[in-house]
């Protein structure tokens, strides 16, 4: 059995090994494992623990419990984050120790109700500012929610300048020598770590490091990976980099950046997006990038997403679906945050065209903002159609920035439009 | 049946509904940029703010006002699919 690690005279990790994690979450691969870190602070008037592990390695934490502190002794538990893989113990640790107080995000009351699916819960919730006494140490909390879940938080031992930080500044890395400056390179796992689990929310990600960059730290102590106690404010300097914009910006403040993807099987997609694009740029302040995705790298193509202010996709049904490239596209939007960007779908079909409505679905849940119906055209464009395409692309245009014709709409119309659509295409279908 | 409008200030849209509609039918068809997650008074992601007219909208439930207190909302916020429409009212995000 491994041993607890102390950070100082007061402070211990007491979390857990788990070298044989190979994914995690489904969506990370984890090639080394990871840990989950837990930690004991002891005061003169009582002990705090600071998160759990993940219910399968309870043994470990509360063998490394044991060796630094009574149950009796535990006067508070705090919970920077309530995910599984930090709570599998509490339930027991709450049996052992039935005294202590458990400390939670403001933001976190509904989802801890949800977890332990108890009626008689006790907690207090607390947000940036309050403070738990321990007699001669004194845990601060941090209000940083959505880091990566909404009731995540961070706690900061004020007389010894120790942030514990959550899964903020963590990484899936498994090393028993633990300290930045022991551990092997780990680099890549922090930077995956990042743009995997941080990256989707990164204006939360500029708000903590608003609160966090004014301490004065000594060390970070995640719930993940090793604890940064050589150069801590390095690895907060890095997130400051990583939570920027991906690409040097050459867009001035007045200006917003509409890109048209599209693909195309015999050109009438290409017509259509070409247009869209004529029309969009009539409207001063928009610049418009045009790409075939047939061409691209949706890797690539997502950060430019990222900073985009609004994108239309373009794509022919084919068997009645949008083609791959296209889900593939909004597929990695999971990535980055496109919440709000203005969005719209156009295509040309032979026949149903049922996939320019399938991408608008998509789009609005992935909770983008689609003010205008897209444009769905059979076969090859004529003129007018073409003109109809200009015009679409203008009013978009209009839309992103915010100079459209103010509008004036009956709900009864609106309905009668979609139920519309849908007649059509079940009609045409069968 | 009585007939009110919503405007959406952030899209400089306004659409004439009937008495009872929910703001979350009407927002995601016009594409005003207000984000839903559940659409059943569970994430909070549909927060809005009320700029005119927040007695016109139906009195929010012991539920909504839980969840607005824990998303540390403003007097002015409420949940767009939870609010109705009984009279005119100007919306816009949270």
């Amino acid at each position: 059995m491994t041993q607890p690690v102390w950070l100082s005279e007061r402070v211990q990790w007491i979390g857990a090994f788990d070298p044989g994690m190979r994914s995690f979450d489904i969506i990370l691969k984890t090639p080394n494992g990871t840990t989950y870190n837990a930690y004991a602070v002891r005061g003169s008037e009582g002990v705090a623990v600071i998160d759990t592990v993940k219910a399968e390695c309870a043994e470990q934490f509360f063998a490394h419990l044991e060796a630094v502190a009574r149950y009796d002794e535990i006067k508070v538990i705090i919970l920077n984050h309530l995910e599984p893989d930090h709570t599998g113990a509490l339930p027991e640790l709450m049996r052992r120790a039935p005294q202590a107080k458990l400390y939670i995000s403001q933001s976190a009351q509904l989802m801890l109700k949800a977890l332990l699916n108890r009626k008689d819960l006790d907690f207090t919730a607390v947000i940036t500012g309050d403070t738990v006494s321990l007699g001669d140490r004194t845990l601060r909390f941090l209000h940083t929610p959505y880091l990566h879940w909404p009731d995540t938080q961070c706690t900061y031992l004020e007389e010894e300048f120790i942030l514990f930080s959550g899964d903020v500044f963590g990484c899936h890395f498994c090393d028993k020598r633990l300290y930045n400056d022991k551990v092997g390179d780990f680099r890549f796992a922090f930077e995956y770590y990042y743009t995997h689990i941080m990256r989707p929310f990164r204006e939360h990600v500029i708000n903590a490091l608003a609160l966090i960059e004014p301490l004065t730290i000594n060390i970070i102590a995640p719930t993940h990976g090793p604890i940064l106690r050589d150069q801590p404010t390095r690895y907060i300097e890095r997130y400051r980099e990583l939570s920027a914009q991906r690409l040097q910006n050459e867009i001035n403040a007045e200006e917003k950046t509409l890109i048209v993807f599209y693909i195309s099987a015999y050109g009438s997609t290409t017509q259509m997006a070409e247009m869209i694009r004529e029309g969009a740029e009539q409207v001063p302040g928009v610049r418009v990038s045009l790409y075939d995705m047939e061409g691209g790298d949706t890797d690539l193509f997502v950060d430019l997403v990222e900073d985009a202010d609004g994108i239309l996709v373009g794509s022919p049904t084919i068997n009645g679906d949008a083609v791959k490239p296209a889900w593939d596209l909004l597929s990695s939007f999971a990535k980055i945050n496109v919440r709000g960007k203005l969005a719209g779908a156009f295509g040309s079909y032979g026949w149903s065209g049922e996939a320019v409505r399938m991408l608008e679905d998509r789009l609005r849940g992935l909770k983008m903002r689609l003010p205008l119906e897209g444009v769905r055209i059979k076969l090859i464009p004529s003129l007018e159609e073409l003109e109809q395409c200009r015009q679409y692309g203008l009013e978009a245009a209009e839309h992103l920035m915010g100079v459209n014709a103010p509008r004036v709409l009956e709900m009864a119309d609106l309905l009668a439009a979609r139920k519309q659509t849908t007649e059509e295409l079940s009609v045409v279908t069968i | 049946m009585s007939k009110y409008n919503i405007t959406f200030a952030d899209i400089g849209t306004t659409v004439n509904v009937s008495r009872g509609t929910r703001i979350v039918e009407v927002a995601e068809k016009v594409g005003a940029s207000i984000p839903f997650g559940c659409k059943e008074n569970d994430c909070g992601d549909c927060m809005i703010e009320v700029l005119i007219g927040a007695e016109n909208l139906s009195k929010p439930s012991p539920l909504e006002i839980e969840l607005l207190k824990e998303k540390l909302a403003k007097p002015s916020n409420r949940l767009a699919c939870q609010a109705m429409v009984l009279g005119d009212v100007t919306v816009k995000p949270a």
